[in-house]
């Protein structure tokens, strides 16, 4: 019907439980969660955690899957097209067009990333970290510093096209080069063949580095408080007052977006690959589940654990405020340095798990392009591929041309990797709960399910869920727009970034334009006018 | 650790076990749609 050749579906539903799962599960799960829970109460972090993963991560991923089923019965698999007929209107398809910006963009520099992890991997298997555990630790983490900016071209602009640097060139290519084979290959003989290998043995691997780390035990008698229990008191020990703070809620609810990938406009485009009487509820609660039990059950024990038994509570108190990255790239390879002649397997077994999980988040984030431009355009895979290749090979040049303080990648983590997922994703509930309305959304949820959801959440749904997202783009636009937007006029990286945001969006509109005149043509509905004759309420089946 | 954190960090992870358990037993145990 869209004019894209044959119809493509999942093979089966684990392959599509996998991948939304590994679209999830990313470097935030192991880096970001346990930095965000030390730095926000501890232990206490868990309960606004989990209350945002019930009142809102669950109930958006439960709206996500259904819309994108739905769509996919209506021959649309992108997001645009997708809240248009959810939304029932031109405002809602163009708004959609965010679900094909947030992924896209985000992949830009979330390749460069997963290719450090490739790096990373490379240099503990060959030997080439660099680090000498028998210097002082001040000596190592210099070293570890240099590593990283030499790597990753922190120090100046244009730095990793210097002839020092063409291992980074060499890495960003085969991890781009992945991405776009598995694509190429399709949704089930790529993506979900990819994700089948990579989400057991990430599990592997992170269950191996797991028991590495609660086996440290004391390695250093002169130091009896640098110990694994102290360490997990570090990361668990509660502070309740943080409670009172609404900068801890807010962190809670942006570390679930973040995290379960909800608000990206991913989840949509895979769900639309599904069959009309496939189960989408309890799918989605074991997606948001899987990505659950790496970040908590993983996440949670593994990396402060490890830093604090080798640099003591100041020393990871440190690695925390360096952020995400500081922590990842350059605190952990002094911590495996520390562990002797483990380190170096220790270390490459992180980083190839680290890698995998961030390659099953970069493919699903060029898929939702790639489809909105076969159904937009009407071309095939293979076409609709290559223009997201050019597209993506034009700002990736930027990306990593502009490395100088990172500022050019971290503005378009900020404005679309953060800001955008919360607009996206209030659109989506509100579409959703009150325009496509919760009586048919319920019914559709239910259709094919395999649980019956709780009444309750039709309620959460329609009230709790918007709500609570109002309340967290306000409080989210209160603490951080003053600050960066007065970045924006003082960095010129970061003017380019956001001029460069400016053209993929304008291109992206222009597409839907031209998909709406398409799909007019070809008598689609992409005005979900035709509701009624798939409105059948009742129960799980 | 503290009490408390013992309670949370058990809590929190027999919670996030469970629910994946409990999760990929019924997918597992549950027949595919036709």
């Amino acid at each position: 019907m869209s004019g894209t050749g044959a119809k493509e579906q999942w093979g089966s539903r684990l392959g599509v439980i996998l991948a939304v799962s590994g679209s999830a599960v990313g470097l935030g799960n192991f880096l970001r969660f346990p930095g965000q829970a030390a730095a926000n109460g501890g232990g206490a972090f868990l309960i606004p955690y989990f209350c945002a993963l019930v009142f809102l991560g669950i109930p958006i991923c439960w709206a996500e899957w259904a819309m994108g089923r739905y769509g996919g019965q209506k021959g649309f698999h992108s997001a645009p097209a997708i809240l248009g007929v959810i939304g029932k209107g031109r405002f809602w398809r163009y708004s959609g067009v965010m679900g094909v910006l947030i992924p896209l963009a985000v992949s830009f520099y979330y390749t460069f990333i997963a290719s450090w992890c490739l790096g990373y991997f490379y240099a503990y298997a060959t030997g080439q970290m660099g680090i000498d555990p028998t210097t002082s630790i001040a000596t190592q983490t210099a070293a570890s510093a240099t590593f990283y900016n030499d790597f990753t071209g922190t120090g100046s602009n244009g730095l990793i096209f210097g002839a020092l640097s063409v291992p980074t060139i060499v890495f960003w290519a085969i991890t781009f080069g992945l991405n776009i084979f598995l694509i190429l290959r399709g949704i089930s003989k790529g993506i979900e063949k990819f994700v089948s290998f990579a989400m057991p043995v990430m599990a592997v691997c992170a269950f191996i580095v797991l028991i590495r780390v609660l086996t440290l035990g004391t390695p250093d008698p002169a130091l009896p408080d640098q110990n694994v229990m102290g360490g997990l008191a570090y990361m668990w020990n509660p502070d309740f007052g943080a409670l009172f703070n609404p900068q801890t809620w807010l962190a809670a609810a942006g570390q679930i977006f973040f995290s379960i990938s909800v608000g990206f406009g991913i989840i949509v485009n895979y769900a639309s690959y599904m069959k009309r009487e496939d189960d989408v509820a309890l799918s989605s609660l074991t997606a948001a589940a899987t990505n659950e039990f790496f970040e908590v059950g993983f996440g949670g024990l593994i990396t402060l654990t490890a830093s604090f038994v080798f640099l003591g509570l100041s020393g990871t108190i440190a690695a925390v405020s360096t952020g995400t990255f500081g922590l990842g790239f350059q605190t952990l390879p002094v911590v495996f340095a520390q562990m002797g002649a483990f380190g170096p397997i220790v270390g490459a077994v992180w980083f190839f798990m680290l890698f995998l999980a961030a390659v099953t988040s970069s493919i699903s984030m060029y898929q939702p392009a790639v489809a909105f431009l076969q159904e937009s355009l009407g071309v095939d895979r293979k076409r609709g591929t290559m223009y997201v290749v050019g597209l993506c090979l034009a700002a990736s040049f930027m990306v990593i041309y502009f490395t100088e303080g990172a500022v050019f990648w971290s503005t378009i983590d900020f404005w679309i990797g953060t800001f955008l997922i919360l607009v996206l994703a209030m659109l989506e509930i509100i579409a959703f709960s009150w325009i496509f309305g919760l009586e048919v959304g319920w019914a559709e949820i239910h259709r094919g399910a395999q649980i019956q959801i709780p009444t309750f959440f039709r309620f959460v749904m329609k009230w709790v869920a918007p709500a609570y997202l109002i309340i967290v783009l306000v409080a989210f636009c209160i603490t951080n727009l003053p600050a960066s937007i007065a970045q924006i006029g003082e960095q010129p990286m970061a003017q380019l970034a956001l001029a460069m945001l400016a053209v993929v969006a304008a291109i992206l509109m222009v597409c839907v334009r031209i998909g709406e005149k398409r799909w007019e043509a070809a008598g689609m509905d992409l005005n979900g006018q035709e509701i009624a004759g798939d409105f059948k309420p009742g129960g799980a089946s | 650790m503290s009490i408390g954190g013992w309670i949370l960090m058990v809590g929190s992870l027999s919670f996030v076990w469970s629910l994946a358990g409990w999760c990929y037993y019924k997918i597992l145990t549950t027949p595919d749609n036709k």
